[in-house]
């Protein structure tokens, strides 16, 4: 099962400045995991304890997961996965 | 104080002083970092300030640019007004309010993005953005057009049209969203890897939020140079409810003011409080409102990204985030107005029925200054005075008068 995940430019550092990502697996926690296989330095970036960090987002179809099921929200073939920095401006 | 760099609040790894916001290290949000002379003269840099222009430049010794700042828009410096009436009402000593709604665009937001304009400016953007939920996006619009620079203003389709209609007359690139103020977000998120502007609140986001801070100096120095005993603020994303607490740091810390830190209250509308639940529930992190549904659209930030230090402040100073339904946000808006004279949108309203329920609440010691900090001007959120009160028609005579109105001052 192929995910489009989507990297945002300030981790592009340790993606070899790739964009995009095409991986595998059922779940974001999958997909992170293939994800951290092919680009060894992300997990550190992003991932703390095995959770993700406090100011990462991670949105399934434009759904942030924590409204669904976090790390445990099923992906199907075709989805796209995007990693962003959790800034929000106000007002 | 010297600008020294940019500094990850989570891990304190180090940036140069760039357009950047977030850590490559850990994704922590980003934040100017400065390192004062020792032996300050407290008195000389009093004075210095004191001889300064009456706007936020004359703080430009806190603020993070490198040549002196200029601005086509006079920001700042908005009176701190003393309201005893509304002190009497709600059975209170000392309540003071800090009027931003006498601001260029009439809203806090020309604090911030005055700051975030100049330093903009200074790394030769050419092009200036922002998303808002409305008073951020007159004020990009208003201060880009002084300053003759292009921009782009995204805001929800959905906002109140007094918004829409004042930041488009300034002749800005109005993008109306159909989503969230949230998925606005995320859409100028995305854009600011793709385009090199300056999104004043995502690429731009450490120096916009140290535009708040003159909130924070322009009050302690209007007291006397002495602080308030507590400070009711709204919050959104959080930023500047934690930067009127940094202002009040710095200067305890370089010797302008004596004392301790006030007590921060929150205020937030019930229909999106993600982090007056989370201060409920005694969580340190906020889950975020997918579907925010409150008339105080300029709050309506479900997921705020100070929210973690906005609950921290909030605990540290012994104060709360509390939550007040729109009934009550539309009474603290009339109150507001018929005990000061000034009449505020509804995130004032949110604030002034916070300050209400504290009062209520028996929160607030009759001998504290209390210092309410109104954000932005009435006039843009005039659809909540509909209804509130009665208009008396009349034929232009002294009979239909006398037949209509009741008089209660005899002639």
């Amino acid at each position: 099962m192929a995910v489009l995940v989507k990297i945002p430019t300030q981790l592009r550092a340790v993606t070899d400045g790739e964009a995009e990502a095409e991986v595998g697996g059922g779940t974001v926690g999958e997909v992170l995991d293939s994800l951290f296989d092919r680009f060894g330095d992300l997990r550190e970036r992003i991932c703390d304890d095995g959770d993700l960090r406090r100011f990462v987002n991670v949105y399934v179809g434009g759904e942030d997961i924590r409204f669904l099921s976090g790390l445990e929200t099923e992906v199907s073939d075709g989805d796209e996965v995007t990693i962003l920095p959790a800034v929000a401006g106000g007002r | 104080m010297a600008v020294d760099a940019l500094k990850c609040k989570e891990c304190s790894t180090e940036y140069p002083l760039d357009a950047r916001f977030v850590c490559e290290r850990c994704f922590g949000p980003l934040e100017v970092a400065y390192s004062r002379e020792e032996d300050v003269d407290v008195d000389a840099l009093r004075r210095r300030i004191q001889a300064g222009p009456q706007t936020i430049w004359r703080y430009a010794d806190f603020l993070p640019l490198s040549s002196p700042p200029r601005s086509a828009l006079p920001t700042g410096f908005t009176p701190l007004a003393r309201a005893d009436r509304l002190a009497e009402r709600l059975g209170l000593g000392e309540v003071w309010v800090k009027n931003d709604t006498a601001n260029p665009t009439h809203s806090f937001k020309d604090r911030v993005v005055s700051v975030a304009l100049a330093r903009a400016q200074e790394l030769g953007f050419e092009v200036v953005a922002c998303a808002s939920t409305g008073n951020l996006a007159g004020a990009v619009a208003a201060h880009s057009a002084a300053a003759g620079l292009e921009s782009y203003v995204f805001i929800p389709a959905d906002l109140e049209e007094q918004k829409v209609l004042a930041t488009g007359v300034y002749g800005t690139n109005l993008i109306a969203v159909r989503g969230s103020y949230d998925e606005v977000n995320r859409l100028c998120t995305e854009l600011a890897g793709e385009h090199d502007w300056a999104f004043v609140n995502v690429n731009l986001r450490p120096y916009y939020g140290e535009g708040s801070k003159t909130i924070g100096f322009e009050t302690a120095e209007q007291l006397g140079w002495e602080l308030p005993d507590r400070v009711v603020c709204p919050v959104a994303s959080g930023s500047l409810f934690t930067k009127i607490a940094r202002g009040f740091e710095e200067w305890i810390d370089i010797g302008l003011l004596d004392g301790t830190l006030p007590t921060f209250n929150g205020a937030q509308a019930a229909g999106c409080s993600p982090v007056a639940s989370a201060f409920a529930e005694g969580h340190e992190i906020c889950r975020p409102v997918r579907d925010p549904d409150t008339i105080a659209k300029s709050l309506a930030i479900g997921n705020p990204a100070d929210g973690p230090y906005a609950l921290e402040l909030a605990r540290r100073t012994g104060g709360g985030i509390d939550a007040v339904t729109d009934d009550e946000i539309r009474d603290g808006v009339r109150l507001l107005a018929e005990t000061t004279g000034i009449f505020t949108e509804t995130a004032g309203g949110v604030t002034t029925a916070v300050l209400a329920k504290l009062a209520e609440r028996g929160d607030i010691g009759a001998d504290e200054r209390v210092v309410i900090v109104i954000t932005g001007d009435g006039l843009k959120t005039l659809d909540v005075a509909r209804g509130t009160f009665e208009t008396h028609e009349i034929d232009p005579s002294l009979e239909a008068f006398e037949a209509a109105v009741p008089t209660t001052v005899s002639a």
